[in-house]
């Protein structure tokens, strides 16, 4: 390690004021961060002991959350293609065909987003954060297999330079970045990220007979309007034949097709556990989330006009992304609510707008991204009243 | 009405080197000092005396000529030997070497019962204790002419190897009720003695009449007054409170009873890098020069002045602050840590369970270094500082209130209620390292003076 130390300290004139690279500086400095805790002591006057952890520390946490999920996605995504081409797969055969598919996208995602930091962090020289950790994990996870890498490339600047950068960068964010991607390719690209084509890659196999690219949201909303059938019957009866039904266990567990990491609830409750576990996300989003979203699917149920609205509101918590979005992008802190109170009327209302868009809306089969760009633009608002209230009960104080 | 509070918010910081209840025989420290810095507030400081000069204890050494009837007196009687001036001529401290024996000024004993309020006020003020009455909001050395809604004394220090009254202030009850009764006096309101729920008060403190005894329990900061006076009677805008330590408290006993400035204290030396933990018995701003040759574990340390919270850096041979009875050594952690975001660790302190942090698995005592482990950032994460601040307040707001220096929310997000020692639980477990007590202060400093 000394070593490695000494070859910072040997590179570090360069980048010092004066030097020919001062401009990287922060460049230097990142990498020496990454490799090296910084010898930094505290102040004179003040806390002179600090905790050990710090931001590095939390985002490595969700980053390590997020892994259950990614290597069940990769895992799926094999088992989705030699199921809909009616092969039998070995573990191995899946798992690869699946990494084929996921790490170029997770590569993508990680490559340009860090290089569109770097780059706003030498032009506006201020140090490398470590949101982007996470972001370009979700960013991944949240694609449909096969997009094309170009749009991931896209997307991934479009997040990080309109979603953060122009805000002034990790902490000053509105809107959750990953979802930004996401929304973009949503509607600049939606061929290739909606319908039922895009969900399972075939290659140059064909579909056997019987098979339909269909996710379990579409077909519950098909449900809805042909009205022949509950749409517990036409999830259970979907691909039956082949064996990838959607029946309430296969959505929990995840065996259905969707965006790489999404499809597993149960991934994403292990992921919550490490985060509450943690302390690192608020369980209060969490929670209230899925609470809003049993809710309002119980609302719709009494008022049902048609099958989707009848659909047992506990469906909505396994099928589309509800999960892994509520755990994974509803928590962001930067772009939640930030006061305790507010965080339960968030979470509650994303678990609420997320089952209205699904069920009412025919152009947008899947609610929680819309939901959570939509709450996070509410956060603020939500706060807002929660520290009126704060100061209120201060000013009422005083004349008593 | 007494009070019985029970606080679950906050973190008890366990760290190793708690004095053990004993008097050490360190060699007596020789020279003092009076730190004008130590004083927050004080605006013009005056110095009274010449090097050369000879004082007492209670000789006038300096004032402020912002409020110039409380007088800043010498602790000990001796020679005054240096008075340091920094950039622009600002004072920095006035060192006093200390005879053998110590004498005082005769200040002349009183009769609280006799004396009218103001005269009390007076009496206190120029005898050099008054500085241990601090005004809330702000934290600043009283006004003596300001008549306070209550005064509040802490009867326990929950901050990490506090000293412990019950030993530092035995046999002073006499002493401690005299100064209640004058305190009594000061006031319009009450005074509060705020005890330790959760253990038996010491002697000092169980009998005391003439004031309201409240308990509060729970982890650290449930000792630290500016969290009790806001479960007790919160200040709002135009209300003035005050605070004493026990220290003062005693002192003003004295005076009254004895006639003297007594400025002797039992002070604690703590921390993981002092080889004999223990309690010694000197004066206020004493050098700790004495106190640390050949009782340090190693030679790469920090001497902190007060507790490791809201304390501060001093030298080897620099002087115990004047609201201060401990000083902790402990590491300095100017060292890079290969991964040390990332290596897993049952050895570090923290509030958190992040990743590989299993701080919680350990048992006893932590050894903790100046290390920030990390470094500063933008506020990311939320509810963590309202995980440790047991107050009706909202701490990320109040701090970005004050970063964009905007008075209105300042105020109304009760910067009345807080000063730097009641967020420096928030700043240590601040995974984006900000100086909150910094900015705390800065915050205040703009209310009190635009």
């Amino acid at each position: 390690m000394k070593a490695l130390q000494n070859l910072f300290d040997k590179l570090k004139p360069n980048f010092e004021k004066g030097g020919k690279w001062e401009k990287f500086y922060t460049l230097y400095e990142g990498h020496r961060t990454i490799a090296f805790a910084p010898d930094l002591t505290t102040k004179a006057k003040g806390a002179q002991i600090k905790d050990a952890v710090d931001l590095k520390r939390v985002m490595i946490t969700v980053v390590i959350a997020m892994i259950p999920a990614l290597l069940f996605g990769i895992l799926n995504v094999g088992y989705q293609h030699f199921l809909a081409v009616g092969e039998e797969a070995t573990f191995v055969d899946k798992a690869l065909f699946g990494a084929m598919a996921v790490l170029p996208t997770l590569i993508v995602s990680y490559a340009v987003g860090l290089l569109t930091e770097f780059t706003f962090c030498v032009i506006r020289n201020h140090p490398i954060s470590e949101g982007y950790l996470v972001s370009g994990m979700l960013i991944a996870l949240v694609m449909p297999p096969f997009i094309p890498l170009w749009q991931v490339a896209l997307a991934t600047i479009f997040a990080v330079v309109i979603g953060k950068e122009v805000f002034g960068g990790t902490g000053m964010n509105i809107l959750n970045v990953a979802m930004t991607a996401r929304a973009f390719l949503y509607f600049a690209y939606p061929a290739q990220i909606s319908g039922d084509q895009v969900w399972t890659y075939l290659s140059d196999a064909t579909a056997v007979d019987g098979f339909s690219g269909a996710t379990a949201l579409s077909v519950a909303y098909n449900a809805g309007v042909e009205g022949t059938q509950t749409a517990v019957e036409a999830l259970n009866a979907h691909n039956a034949s082949i064996g990838g039904d959607f029946s309430f266990m296969n959505m929990f567990m995840g065996w259905i097709p969707g965006s790489i990491g999404e499809t597993s609830t149960l991934m994403a409750l292990v992921g919550a556990v490490i985060l509450i576990g943690t302390g690192v996300a608020s369980w209060k989003i969490i929670v209230s989330g899925f609470a809003g979203a049993y809710i309002m699917g119980a609302i719709l149920n009494l008022l049902a006009v048609n099958e989707y609205m009848a659909l047992p509101p506990q469906y909505h918590w396994v099928m589309g992304g509800m999960a892994f979005g509520l755990v994974f992008m509803a928590t962001d802190p930067v772009s939640a609510a930030q006061t305790e109170t507010g965080k339960w009327i968030y979470g509650m209302l994303i678990g609420v707008l997320t089952v209205i868009i699904r069920v009412t809306n025919p152009a947008y089969p899947e609610g929680i991204m819309l939901a959570v760009l939509f709450m996070n633009v509410f956060a603020p608002l939500i706060d807002y009243y929660v520290v009126k209230a704060n100061k209120t009960r201060r000013l009422q104080r005083a004349t008593v | 009405m007494s009070k019985i509070v029970k606080l679950k918010k906050g973190f008890d910081i366990k760290l190793v080197g708690k004095a053990n209840q004993e008097l050490a025989d360190f060699a007596p420290a020789q020279t003092f000092a009076i730190k004008p810095t130590d004083f927050v507030g004080l605006q013009r400081p005056k110095v009274l005396v010449n090097e050369g000069d000879t004082v007492k204890a209670g000789t006038p050494i300096m004032f402020d000529k912002a409020m110039d009837q409380v007088i800043y007196a010498s602790p000990v009687s001796g020679e005054v030997v240096e008075i340091k001036r920094g950039e622009k001529r600002k004072l920095l401290e006035i060192k006093i070497l200390a005879d053998q024996t110590i004498s005082h000024e005769d200040l002349g004993k009183a009769d609280v019962a006799s004396l009218d309020r103001d005269a009390l006020a007076a009496k206190i003020a120029g005898s050099g204790i008054w500085p241990n009455i601090i005004q809330r909001p702000y934290g600043v050395v009283a006004n003596p002419t300001d008549i306070p809604k209550a005064i509040f004394v802490s009867g326990f220090d929950t901050n990490p190897l506090a000293a412990d009254y019950g030993f530092t202030l035995k046999g002073e009850d006499k002493y401690f009720q005299a100064g209640i009764d004058a305190l009594a006096k000061l006031t319009s309101g009450k005074v509060h003695l705020n005890l330790d729920g959760a253990s038996t008060p010491p002697a000092v403190f169980a009998n005391v009449k003439n004031a309201e005894i409240n308990k509060f329990s729970g982890p650290h900061p449930a000792g630290n007054v500016g969290i009790q006076i806001h479960h007790l009677d919160p200040i709002n805008k135009g209300e003035i409170a005050w605070t004493v330590n026990p220290y003062g408290v005693v002192q003003i006993g004295k005076l009254l009873l004895e006639g003297i400035y007594d400025a002797s204290k039992i002070i604690a030396i703590t921390g993981s890098e002092v080889t004999k933990a223990a309690y010694v018995k000197t004066f206020s701003g004493a050098c700790v020069s004495t106190f640390t040759k050949g009782n340090l574990n190693s030679g790469h340390v920090r001497v902190v002045s007060g507790n490791v919270l809201s304390g501060e850096k001093i030298s080897l041979d620099g002087f115990v602050g004047f609201y201060h009875n401990q000083i902790t050594v402990i590491p300095e952690g100017d060292y890079e840590e290969f991964l040390g975001w990332l290596k897993p660790t049952t050895t570090k302190l923290s509030f958190s369970k992040a990743l590989g942090i299993f701080s919680f698995l350990h048992k006893g005592e932590f050894k903790v270094d100046t290390n920030t482990h990390g470094e500063e950032r933008p506020f990311v994460v939320s509810g963590v500082f309202e995980k440790v601040l047991p107050m009706d307040i909202l701490p990320t707001y109040l701090f970005k209130a004050i970063v964009s220096e905007d008075f209105d929310e300042m105020e109304e997000l009760g910067l009345y209620e807080i000063i730097e020692e009641d967020v420096a639980l928030c700043e240590f477990v601040d995974p984006s390292k900000n100086d909150l007590q910094e900015l705390v202060r800065n915050g205040i400093e703009l209310l009190m003076y635009s």
